[in-house]
């Protein structure tokens, strides 16, 4: 990796003559969240930046080390606050990796399709708050009625909206309903609609292209050595999505393209996001029409879901498996082991680093947030930019704080 | 840059083909070049929006949202056939629970009363603390006996915080409550003889539930 990436060197005293300082965050519209940049401006450009992260520090990794592998899920869900269920997909999936457990063909469509409207979900807001940085208001709106409908997706399957907490280990806390099939088709049939509405306002706009169009380029190489994955990297031109390099959950029977543009740009990001919805529409609609049917929970691997009533009410087996399901001294086998594994979330590569020391809970629980990366990488993308662009660069790289600081 | 790329290429032997889309670079044509057409496209899909759409905006306070029956909103303690709590004591939400909000204090069952001659177990006091809860519904996963129970009572509310403690009494009047107006929550996954177990299943025909918004 070249040592600029890793160290910024900074600007030399000499250098700084004639150059003034803005403070851009931590509370500003464009940020989002909680971000700061110190900016070394010269009139108008850019000519160093200092991203600064921390202002939205909660110890979510601590507390990992103090819930059991099933608690621990309702602050994964809190961590990328865009698209909680595919942290919960990402968290799980290492759990599930850490332990061999073996999903069910159900569980496994279930998630996936989850998985998808998360990416949909989270590249409309993305899409939506960059154009909406940029001063387009419509095309933010459409994309938030998207959303809403994603909400009562989850809703319907998990009983809540935002924080679904849905994931298990080795399976789900509901089973789904047919009415939430239903829910999932029409929003098949109608998302195109609204997905040219969207597109149609954006895509061909002058003002909008002029404004991204070779802003905040990140080169192929930078990319790869700087760790940038997810649509920042296809934008990039590398042609990496874990989906199918290192295939998970039901993706391997499913037919669909990785995106990617070669410029590197704002607008290849732009671009990015919005080809992978279509992408991801394509592997809902495949797999919502072969959903099997079956259990959530594979049986063979013994204990790993809470028996429904029947067993519990009728049988003592049924009531001590119950129990032991809960009881945090006696649950799943868990090796003593360190182990990583990635899905690819709607921002790139999300990890979790779990060691284990056979206890119910992970000694250590790290996550590799995209995000970081990408914005350790952001000094790059915005230099000799102008100021106005950072806006636009910060809007296309989609940084989730509470990702950052953890 | 080559070495990195080669891992890659040797893993995709093994599985399935990987076609690649390239977005292509956007072409500012004669019409796009004027801004008019864009402007005019751009008010026709505003337009068509806010005249031949569905408003998407729900009059909150006066219009309420209905939710589904598996919604995980405020709880409540069941009653069983007798009207005593259900409840056994046996500290299962408290363990489950990642937010720590349920405190318990067993108590053997009152012996001289008849009407608990056949339980041996029952809460004293049963707490939770309604502003620690983040309502992931552990406590009910956790219940052997599906005595606790979330409601699709979403629009909490309090002037103090003593008030958003909900003891015993409280959490059984949400019950009494709930049940008399016919809100029992349902649940996939719970099996048939679970209070809560989704009752009926739809065929896969019936139309979806009408959505809030304008997919509504």
């Amino acid at each position: 990796m070249p040592l600029e990436l890793l160290d910024s060197p900074g600007l030399l005293e000499n250098q700084k003559e004639g150059l003034w300082t803005l403070n851009f965050g931590p509370q500003h519209p464009a940020t989002h969240t909680t971000l700061r940049l110190v900016l070394q401006l010269d009139g108008e450009t850019v000519i160093d930046a200092e991203p600064d992260i921390g202002f939205l520090h909660s110890g979510f990794e601590k507390l990992g080390e103090s819930l059991d592998f099933n608690q621990y899920v309702t602050i994964v869900d809190r961590m990328n606050y865009i698209s909680p269920l595919a942290n919960e997909i990402a968290w799980h999936h290492s759990v599930e990796a850490l332990m061999g457990i073996e999903l069910t063909p159900r569980c496994k469509y279930i998630r996936t399709i989850f998985a998808e409207l998360m990416r949909i979900h989270d590249h409309l807001l993305c899409t939506g708050t960059c154009v909406l940085d940029l001063g387009g208001a419509t095309a933010f709106m459409y994309a938030f009625n998207e959303r809403e409908y994603i909400y009562e997706i989850c809703e319907r399957a998990s009983g809540q909206r935002f924080h679904t907490s849905y994931t298990r280990v080795g399976g789900l806390l509901y089973d789904v309903t047919d009415d939430w099939i239903a829910m999932v088709r029409k929003f098949c049939k109608n998302f195109p609609k609204a997905y040219a509405d969207f597109a149609g306002l954006v895509m061909k706009n002058r003002i909008f292209i002029e404004r991204t169009r070779g802003v905040g380029v990140l080169s192929k190489e930078d990319a790869i050595a700087g760790g940038a994955t997810g649509p920042v990297a296809r934008a990039s031109g590398v042609t990496r999505d874990l989906r199918i390099d290192e295939p998970y959950l039901a993706y391997n029977d499913l037919d669909f393209d990785i995106c990617c543009a070669k410029a590197g740009d704002c607008y290849s990001r732009f671009q990015v996001r919005m080809m992978e919805m279509e992408q991801s529409l394509k592997i809902i609609e495949q797999a919502i029409e072969n959903l099997p049917s079956g259990p959530i929970y594979n049986e063979e691997h013994g204990k790993t879901g809470v028996p429904d009533k029947t067993e519990v009410y009728r049988s003592i087996e049924g009531l001590i498996h119950h129990f032991e399901n809960i009881m945090p001294n006696r649950q799943m086998n868990v090796p003593v082991e360190s182990f990583y594994a990635a899905t690819e979330s709607p921002n790139g590569e999300l990890g979790y680093y779990i060691v284990s020391d056979g206890n119910f809970r992970a000694y250590r629980a790290r996550t590799r947030p995209p995000s970081l990366l990408h914005f350790a990488l952001f000094p790059r993308m915005i230099r000799n930019c102008m100021l106005s662009d950072v806006v636009a660069v910060l809007g296309s790289i989609n940084i989730i704080a509470a990702e950052l600081d953890r | 840059m080559s070495t990195a790329e080669t891992p890659v290429a040797q893993v995709e032997k093994k599985q399935k083909k990987k076609t690649v889309q390239w977005g292509d670079d956007p072409k500012i044509g004669f019409v796009e070049a004027l801004y008019l057409p864009a402007i005019a496209g751009g008010i026709a899909t505003a337009l068509k929006h806010a005249f031949f759409k569905k408003r998407s905006t729900a009059q909150y306070p006066e219009q309420k949202p209905e939710m589904p029956p598996n919604y995980r909103g405020v709880h409540r303690l069941n009653r069983d056939e007798e009207g005593r709590v259900k409840c056994v004591a046996c500290y299962m939400c408290q363990t489950a629970c990642p937010a720590n909000c349920i405190e318990i204090i067993a108590a053997p069952a009152p012996q001289d009363d008849p009407k608990w001659a056949n339980r041996d177990k029952f809460p004293a006091t049963f707490t939770i603390d309604e502003l620690r809860c983040i309502y992931c519904g552990m406590c009910e996963e956790a219940c052997p006996v599906d005595a606790i129970e979330l409601t699709s009572i979403y629009d909490l509310t309090g002037m103090s915080r003593q008030e958003m403690i909900f003891d015993k009494e409280k959490l059984l009047s949400v019950f009494d409550e709930t049940s008399k107006a016919g809100l029992d929550p349902v649940r996939t996954n719970r099996g048939a003889l679970g209070p809560a177990s989704e009752k009926s299943m739809q065929s896969t025909d019936s139309p979806p539930p009408p959505g809030r918004g304008k997919h509504g």
